[in-house]
């Protein structure tokens, strides 16, 4: 890989993805591990941006780190156990076990690895380097694609509903019980 | 497309889809509050009743161009399988503008009387729902172009009979007489789907045009020759026309199956108003009546010659006309007395359209639904008015009494607000009720000349007579049963009437009932006050409920006398100048037009003779004398007590359906099954197979205890400690579930790729 | 442009990452977290395909973006779980909620 502006570019966006997450699973401070988690998805955002897909670089920042991230802090400092004593359970050694075999099979799936050691039909051939650019006007075709007929606008709307649903379903679980709705104010209240 | 919803074409549609609509949106949004729900319900029935009537004025003023050739309709592709589309449309022809000038109403009167008949009811607002339901789905199968939809309606209504009669759950004989209406109509609707199936399979199409007002089709088969049916060896259309009107025996409650509608009486009586009149029961006869050309395709019936599906209606009707109106007799129970008589009132409708008095069956059939919904209603508040008393007698320091409610459904139990022998001298408690009910009463007997009742029965007896008069034997058979089922309806109306309303109070309950301020001012006028009636304060709630509760009862009893006039004979005196635009109208729906029969004087003085014994024998026995309190019912005394029992014991039919067919399934489990099967055959040729291989164990006997005992206990012991072992599997703990099929997913990956290579 | 397996490669290594986070942490929210990574990672080799495959049609954009929208669904549904069981036992431990066992 001759070192190229971009393949720099792509090196540091990919440490900073792996490297978040690998906080965000390590860490003991649940907290520390969600900034973490934005810091990874940033490395994310930046390497769509390096796949020329703007839109979903953008959305990558707002959604996911704009709101996802934020709802996850919430939720953290909802449950009061930001520093869990033992941050992992009692099979995290067989967790590493596997998440580490699965990384080797993956590598010699998609990596020119095997193919390089001699073993031929292991993998296949991800080796394209330069790709035909992609058309200026992408970003204005995604937005017809979602709401043409012929293209995705099924999808589209299915997937509003989804959303409409899930925000129904999330409101209708931390509703508090009927009991409680009396006892809440009174609990602020001693505090 | 552009659509103009208000084209006759497309218009049927939003009649239909309203009530739906507020089914959905009471379920889904206005469940928690009453108001809301009953704004929803009530303006999901006004609209469809307006469109109602609109529609049925644009089929009227097209009924000049020869309405019946030209219908309107619209319909659309539903479902594609293979080469056959099944199709939904509406269709209003003029049976369909008839039966839309009755089912919106009864059903907007229903609900109206139910915001006072609920009104306490902790879930009125599912209650409204279901009603809803109910109306939509019955508009839905009025209006339905093809059988499909119309059984799609037919069905919903099934299901809605269920909700409904076991609206109060908690009461097990309400949940028994739910599950009982719909098994026993599920056993009709699955042989009329057999039907249906069939049909479409000859046909090639269900739509109701198509078939019915289609010569071609209907000779094609009719024709036991062009199309042999694969049964009976009758044509296509006997068969299919026997499958439907088992269908309808089951949701018209006739005879063998009429078991159910009895029982429905433990719903709300708004439901039985909806069951009983405006809905369900009249959905298996407008089958019918729809179907009917289908029904005698191939026969002439005019001369005599009666297809099978036609015999079987006659016999199944009129046996049923007269069954129930026996049964009817011996009931005790206020709205039972009104179930039976609706039975045996469908009786007569099926046994009409067996001798092919079509326009009269379909006559009927609407002046039964509007008296019949007055009628329950009517008994509905009279329930309601005993409860009312029963709780005022306690107040007034009457001991409450204690009748025990039986543990699920009792044949001859009574409830006690129910009951008519603790009624009597309501007239003067409710008297807009008892006016009322008096002028359904007598529509429902048949009282000469003024009351819409009289002017269908007689229709339909006349062509019996007609039929009879031509040497028919089956028009002969459906005369009798009914001549003799219309003296007994007679009767037994007056017997409720009289018993409920006329005389002294024969209860605490009945002396204090009460419903709204009217009794009031009737205590206050010259007349209360020489009966010396007490008076009593009434909450304004109370009021409205009331109010809510009568004004449904003086439409209704309007349309009980008035709806008759349209179809007086033209030949008939003086009220002939009428015209009969009925006959006229309805024709149009049939490829061939019934002719009108000339009038003849002996039937119409038989239905008045009859009618008028009826209620004069009535009179006689209970209305002369009233009836004592703790005194013997002067028709048990005249029957004997040995039939008084069998008939309020339903004749043991339900009994006899409980011990051969639900008991012998038991009894075949248990006897045959376990004791001869198992016990003695094979247990006997065991025992002596065993007993030779005793001595064989007792050589073995050393051996087994070494090595079988070893094994065999060892076996089982394995199986257990595995077992205990294995199930530490389930810990509860999800990722380490998570870990095992991600060890899995890899295996099945690693040996994948090598697998591929 | 770098190859295409190098993102497949950062892909891979960041579903890992997300797999042994959801095995091995005890808290329910940062195994949710785990799982956003994971998604991630999908989303990574979807848009890669897309560059370096069929940069002229829109198809893997448009899976990339309906994956952030199941995402975003899971998240709070998953969270409002999260927070109900949090509730009931006064714990975010996975281990602990067991009912289901024998």
């Amino acid at each position: 890989m001759e070192l190229t502006v971009e393949s720099l570019v792509f090196l540091l966006f990919s440490l900073i993805t792996l490297g978040g997450a690998l906080m965000v699973v390590t860490t003991r401070n649940l907290f520390h591990a969600a900034l973490f988690l934005m810091l990874s998805l940033f490395g994310v955002a930046g390497l769509f941006a390096l796949l020329t897909a703007p839109f979903l670089a953008g959305i990558q920042v707002v959604v996911y780190i704009g709101a996802i991230a934020i709802l996850i802090i919430f939720a953290i400092m909802l449950t009061p156990q930001v520093t869990a004593v033992r941050p992992t359970n009692s099979q995290w050694i067989a967790g590493v076990v596997v998440a580490v075999v699965l990384f080797a099979l993956l590598v010699s799936i998609v990596t020119p690895l095997m193919s390089e050691l001699g073993v031929e039909g292991w993998s296949a051939v991800f080796t394209e380097k330069n790709p035909p650019p992609v058309p200026a006007d992408s970003m204005a075709r995604l937005g017809e694609a979602f709401v043409d007929p012929q293209g995705y606008m099924l999808p589209f709307e299915v997937a509003s509903v989804l959303l409409m649903a899930a925000l129904v379903g999330a409101v209708m679980l931390v509703r508090p019980a009927r009991g409680a709705e009396d006892e809440a104010p009174q609990a602020g209240a001693q505090e | 497309m552009d659509i103009n919803w208000f084209d006759a074409d497309y218009l049927p549609w939003l009649i239909l889809f309203f009530p739906l609509l507020s089914f959905l949106i009471i379920v889904l949004f206005t469940s928690r509050s009453r108001t809301l729900s009953h704004i929803v319900a009530l303006s999901g029935i006004v609209i469809a009743w307006v469109l109602s009537l609109i529609e049925f004025v644009k089929v009227v003023w097209a009924s000049d161009v020869e309405l019946g050739r030209e219908v309107f309709g619209s319909t659309i592709d539903w479902l594609t399988l293979g080469t056959a589309t099944f199709r939904m449309g509406v269709l209003v022809d003029p049976l369909t503008a008839y039966m839309l000038l009755m089912v919106p109403l009864t059903c907007l009167l229903i609900f109206i009387y139910s915001l006072g008949y609920m009104r306490d009811d902790p879930h009125n607002t599912r209650f409204f729902a279901f009603i809803s339901l109910f109306a939509g789905a019955m508009l839905t199968l009025v209006l339905a172009d093809n059988l499909l939809m119309l059984f799609v309606g037919w069905e919903v209504m099934g299901l809605c009979s269920y909700l409904l009669i076991g609206f109060w759950f908690h009461k097990k004989s309400a949940m028994q007489a739910g599950v009982k209406a719909f098994m026993t109509t599920r056993v009709a609707d699955v042989l009329m789907l057999v039907g249906i199936g069939y049909l479409f399979i000859e046909a090639g199409t269900l739509n109701f045009r198509d078939i019915l007002y289609n010569e071609e089709m209907l000779h094609h088969l009719s024709d036991p020759e062009l199309s042999p049916a694969v049964l009976f060896g009758g044509s296509v259309a006997a068969v299919v026309g026997i499958l439907l009107v088992i269908g309808t025996i089951g949701k018209s409650s006739q005879f063998p199956l009429h078991v159910w509608l009895p029982d429905a009486m433990e719903g709300p009586t708004p439901v039985s108003a909806m069951i009983h009149a405006a809905t369900m029961v009249s959905a298996g006869v407008y089958m019918l009546v729809r179907m009917f050309p289908l029904l005698s395709a191939g026969a002439d019936f005019h001369h005599g010659d009666f297809s099978a599906p036609m015999v079987m209606m006659g016999l199944v009707g009129g046996f049923t006309a007269l069954f129930a109106a026996v049964l009817a007799v011996g009931q005790n129970d206020i709205k039972r007395i009104l179930a039976y008589s609706t039975v045996s009132q469908l009786g007569y409708m099926v046994a009409a359209l067996g001798i092919g008095a079509w326009v009269a069956a379909a006559f009927h059939l609407i002046n039964h639904a509007f008296f019949k919904a007055l009628l329950f209603m009517a008994s509905g508040v009279v329930i309601h008015a005993m409860e009312h008393g029963e709780h005022h007698a306690h107040e007034h320091g009457h001991p409450h009494e204690e009748v025990p409610e039986p543990d699920g459904l009792v044949m001859d139990y009574v409830a006690p607000p129910n009951d008519v022998r603790r009624m009597g001298g309501l007239l003067d408690r409710i008297p807009v009720t008892a006016i009322t009910m008096a002028i359904g009463g007598l529509s429902l007997a048949g009282f000469p000349l003024i009351t819409a009742g009289f002017w269908s029965k007689d229709e339909i007896i006349a062509e019996a007579w007609h039929g009879t008069g031509e040497g028919f034997p089956l028009a002969l058979f459906v005369l009798v049963m009914l001549v003799l089922a219309a003296l007994l309806t007679a009767f037994y109306t007056a017997r409720m009437w009289f018993l409920t309303f006329w005389g002294a109070p024969r209860s605490a309950a009945a002396r204090y009932a009460g419903l709204g301020s009217l009794r009031n001012w009737w205590a206050n006028t010259r007349w209360g006050k020489a009966r010396r009636l007490e008076t009593e304060p009434v909450r304004r709630e109370d009021e409205v409920a009331a109010r809510q509760m009568e004004f449904p009862l003086i439409v209704l009893a309007f349309f009980a006398v008035f709806a008759g006039f349209i179809g007086v004979h033209t030949d008939f005196p003086l009220l002939g100048a009428l015209d009969n635009p009925l006959h006229e109208f309805l024709s149009g729906t049939l490829l061939e037009h019934p002719p009108v029969f000339d009038l003849d004087g002996l039937p119409v003085l038989l239905s008045i003779v009859i009618a008028l014994g009826g209620l004069g024998l009535g009179w006689w026995v209970y209305g002369r004398r009233p009836l004592a309190e703790g005194a013997v019912d002067p028709t048990e005394r005249a029957l004997g007590a040995g039939v008084w029992r069998a008939l309020q014991n339903r004749f043991y039919i339900d009994l006899l359906y409980r011990r051969y067919l639900v008991q012998p399934a038991e009894w075949f489990a248990t006897h045959i099954v376990i004791q001869a099967i198992d016990k003695e055959t094979i247990d006997g040729v065991l025992e002596t197979i065993a007993e030779t291989f005793i001595w064989l164990g007792e050589a073995f006997k050393r051996f087994n205890t070494v090595v079988i005992d070893g094994v065999g206990d060892g076996i089982p012991r394995a199986i257990g400690d595995f077992a205990a072992w294995f199930r530490q599997v389930q810990t509860g703990r999800i990722q380490q579930y998570l870990l095992f099929v991600t060890l899995g997913l890899l295996a099945i990956g690693t040996l994948f790729l090598l697998q591929v290579r | 442009m770098v190859p295409l397996w190098m993102y497949l490669l950062v892909a891979a290594g960041l579903f890992s990452i997300g797999m042994y986070g959801v095995l091995a942490r005890r808290n329910a929210i940062a195994i949710l977290m785990s799982i956003e990574l994971m998604l991630n990672a999908a989303n990574i080799n979807l848009v890669a395909f897309w560059r370096y495959n069929q940069p002229a049609q829109v198809g893997g954009q448009v899976f990339a973006a309906f994956v952030f929208v199941v995402a975003a669904a899971e998240v709070a549904v998953g969270l409002a779980l999260i927070i109900n069981i949090y509730r009931q036992r006064r714990s975010v431990v996975a281990d602990d909620v067991d009912l289901l066992k024998w």
